[in-house]
């Protein structure tokens, strides 16, 4: 079994009027099965409300599944004796920088959550200076959080997450409120987690080009998983992704239409350098 | 610019009162306020004036902050003087068409002003050097025997500290609606009072669903990284009493037993004005 | 008629330990018509230059002209002037408080003093200007979507009829294909209402196949101030300060490298396969004729 796996997930929530009587039910999440196995780097897309966030808030039991199953590292979600075992394994980052910082001090921030799980005073330190150390915002550790760039706020949150020893973390569109730069900055961040703590990533976005280095990546639609694949594999069938409100990297979209005027070009190119080599081929 | 606003008052440097435990601090304010209010005589005040000078000096913060904290009292000074001057019965010392001023009056009077300005320049002292988080940890820790009778110290505090956190972001977001509107052309400075409380709803509303939607999401993050209230709880900077507290417990406490002797119990007869 | 900026400055806490100046020297001529964009990463001073066209904010040193009057003479009238320079904020459904849409829309003429059928007679051009379907005009703004909501607070300026439209990151958390319908509505919108339209973002991607003229921000200053083509030929100094060009641009440059002769002006995907197969075409001729 995988560190999460999912089972005919669905979540549906009742939209109600203003009197509070049932307009109607909004299935969110509509039967999703996903597998996904420690160390692993997944990327979950789909556009604004294709229920890709909804599905990322049950993995940490923060939502619960109206049918079907989530397990986190073995443990049901709807066991609340887990509940805390599992936020604990999987760790959670949020969109808006803003809105998860609770300390005053970044490294009191980062403090935060081993501090709720009891974790001893002198081990609290430790944990802390490590994470910062991981995300690289060591040296801003006596810094307000306020005076931070969107890019290291989001790297401080990264850091409050990994200072609770999680298997896992999701991030839920961390990127979507930065800039070019920060988005860089934390994306880098992520994949130095999974590829040196070899800790479990499950990143939420709608940038194509951030999922380029992941193992896998599900594409959201309406509920639904409507593509599942390597991010080469996904990014062969463009046209599907447009139809997905979707769009592919400039290079990939180029190297689309050129083999849609007749060059014999391979399929998912992801680099300029994929492409150059091809054309070179074709020559 | 509104982001600018540094919210409680916190003066960074590194001093012996600085890095005292913030429980002696609010005990010492505590205590040196109600010294105030004991003592009755000058002699009182002049050992209230040299110990808080004394402070001051030792915490290295520029009196000129001090200052600061004053002009918001200004006004509620002068209505204090004012009234104790003119309204305390006595010996006339001069009379103003119907009002007098009695020798009663003047020394109440003047009694009254000492322990407002003593009374801010101590709590500013405080304040200038014990940051927002420490100062709320310290209470918690102070009131956390308050728990038995179920009072919840650990939420308000919690509650306290996040306030703090979001107060700035909060400002700078009105700052960002504000100029959205008036980009609008809207008016928040013209017109009478009605006018502009009308004129406050479309930054208020915005705000106020801004300050949910953050609350909300705050709400979600905290919840995430474990946090269940105050129970199971460690600290990362826990509240431990140094050699230095407990000589400042016991400067404090050597500066009641001298201010209350001195300025209440004994008197001497020459220096008893 | 124009938009003047003559040697605008803008410094913080001046004299202070503290000085940090947000915009130095800034010198442009925002003339009638133009398609800008303005592109520059946080901190380059971008969102203070626009809210220095609208009088939001005041120079330190420098003079601002609207029409060939200075804008912070004494007796300008700054209230029609922000009606004439629409500023649209970032996350601008942010501002949104009305109790449905119309009436939000509402707000801008309103404030301008129009009378009822004037100012419902504009909130509806609006409306229709940004592409929201009638079914919505009477319904609250909060239970739109992200990019419904965006659209009514970009009405909400319109409805002042502005002859300059600027728009701070319209596209700021939006998906791909929300991000290309609002700019595609812009760019309609610029067509038909023939009005002045400042793009600030951070993205040369999203801009490029839209404005005719981009300037570059950095460290308060401008850095380059062109057509989109010349601009990305700097596409080296423009990484140094954390900005790119258009993936295009690479894709042309790593082409030509490899010694295939191909335009590298091109700024878009359709241009970039024309020029590809022209220049394979080409090189293909010259192979059969050796």
């Amino acid at each position: 079994m995988g560190i999460i796996e999912t089972k005919k997930l669905i979540f549906e929530y009742i939209r109600r009027d203003e009197e509070g009587n049932v307009e109607g039910i909004t299935r969110a999440v509509d039967e999703v099965d996903l597998d996904i196995r420690q160390g692993d780097f997944i990327a979950i897309l789909g556009h604004n409300g294709s229920g890709k966030s909804t599905l990322a808030k049950h993995l940490n039991a923060i939502l619960y599944p109206t049918e079907g199953t989530v397990w986190v590292d073995g443990k049901d979600t709807m066991d609340e004796a887990c509940l805390w075992d599992i936020r604990q394994t999987a760790g959670m980052v949020f969109q808006n920088p803003d809105n998860q910082i609770i300390g005053q001090v970044v490294e009191e921030d980062v403090g935060f959550g081993p501090e709720n799980m009891g974790v001893p005073t002198k081990e609290i330190w430790e944990r802390v200076e490590e994470s910062l150390k991981a995300v690289g915002m060591y040296k801003y550790r006596k810094h307000s959080p306020n005076k931070l760039s969107g890019g290291q706020k989001q790297r401080v949150s990264i850091a409050g997450v990994i200072a609770m020893h999680p298997k896992c973390i999701i991030l839920d569109e961390p990127t979507a409120m930065l800039d070019p730069n920060g988005r860089k900055e934390v994306i880098r961040a992520v994949r130095a987690l999974n590829q040196a703590e070899d800790i479990t990533v499950v990143l939420i976005t709608h940038y194509m080009e951030e999922i380029i280095h992941a193992d896998r990546a599900v594409v959201m639609d309406k509920g639904h998983v409507a593509m599942q694949g390597t991010p080469r594999e996904i990014f062969s069938q463009v046209g599907k992704l447009k139809e997905l409100r979707l769009d592919v990297p400039q290079v990939t979209l180029l190297a689309y239409e050129l083999k849609k005027s007749g060059l014999p070009l391979p399929d998912g190119i992801l680099t300029c350098e994929e492409l150059a080599e091809a054309l070179q081929s074709v020559e | 610019m509104l982001r600018d606003i540094t919210l409680g008052q916190y003066y960074q440097a590194d001093s012996v009162i600085h890095r005292l435990d913030p429980r002696v601090k609010l005990a010492a304010t505590v205590l040196f306020i109600v010294s105030l209010f004991i003592v009755d005589n000058f002699v009182g005040y002049i050992i209230a004036a040299i110990f808080l000078a004394c402070m001051i000096k030792i915490s290295g913060v520029p009196f000129r902050y001090m200052i600061k904290g004053m002009k918001s009292i200004v006004f509620l000074l002068v209505i204090a003087v004012v009234f104790n001057l003119f309204l305390t019965p006595g010996e006339a010392v001069l009379s103003v068409w119907k009002l007098k001023i009695t020798k009663e009056g003047i020394r109440i009077a003047v009694m009254m002003a000492i322990r407002l300005v003593f009374l801010i320049i101590g709590s500013s002292l405080m304040t200038l050097t014990t940051t927002p988080n420490n100062l709320t940890d310290g209470m918690e820790k102070m009131m956390s025997p308050l728990k038995i009778f179920h009072v919840p110290v650990h939420e308000v505090a919690m509650m306290m500290s996040i306030a703090l956190r979001f107060i700035p972001i909060l400002l700078e977001e009105t700052d960002k609606i504000m100029k959205a509107q008036i980009a609008r052309g809207a008016d928040f400075e013209s017109g009478n009072l009605i006018k502009k409380a009308k004129a406050m709803v479309p930054l208020l509303v915005p705000l106020f669903i801004s300050a949910f939607r953050r609350a909300n999401d705050l709400a979600m993050a905290m919840e995430a990284r474990c946090y269940r209230g105050g129970e199971h709880r460690t600290k990362m900077k826990p509240l431990v009493y140094h050699r230095r507290d407990r000589i400042g417990y016991l400067i404090i406490f050597a500066y009641m037993a001298v201010s209350v002797c001195f300025g209440r119990i004994l008197k001497i007869p020459f220096l008893n004005i | 008629m124009a938009i003047i900026l003559d040697h605008v400055s803008h410094i913080y806490e001046e004299g202070t330990s503290m000085e940090t100046a947000a915009l130095r020297d800034v010198n442009l001529v925002i003339p009638d018509g133009q398609f800008i964009g303005l592109i520059g990463h946080t901190g380059s001073g971008k969102s203070t230059l626009v809210q220095h066209l609208n009088g939001l904010m005041k120079p330190t040193s420098g003079n601002i002209y609207y029409n060939g009057e200075d804008i912070h003479e004494d007796g300008f009238d700054k209230k029609k002037l922000r009606s004439k320079v629409g500023l649209v904020f970032q996350y601008p459904e942010h501002q949104l408080f009305e109790i449905d849409v119309f009436k939000d829309v509402c707000f801008g003429p309103k404030n301008m003093g129009l009378e009822e059928k004037e100012i419902e007679l504009r909130a509806y051009a609006a409306l229709k200007q940004v592409g929201l379907a009638d079914e919505y005009f009477y319904q609250s703004p909060f239970d739109l979507s992200g990019g419904q909501k965006r659209r009514v607070a970009i009405a909400g300026v319109l409805a002042m009829k502005p002859e300059v439209l600027i728009l701070d990151e319209p596209t700021a958390g939006l998906d791909p294909k929300g991000r290309d319908e609002i700019l595609d509505q812009i760019a309609l919108l610029r067509k038909e209402a023939g009005i002045t339209v400042v793009l600030v973002s951070h993205s040369m991607e999203d801009v490029a196949k839209y404005v005719d003229r981009i300037i570059v921000m950095n460290q308060g200053s401008v850095m380059y101030d062109d057509e989109p083509r010349k601009i990305f030929r700097h596409y080296k100094e423009l990484e140094e300060v954390g900005l790119a060009a258009p993936q295009v641009t690479y894709i042309m440059q790593e082409l030509r490298e490899r010694g295939l002769d191909v335009n590298t002006d091109a700024i878009t995907v359709e241009e970039a396969r024309d020029g590809i197969l022209k220049a394979l075409a080409a090189k293909g001729r010259d192979i059969r004729k050796a």
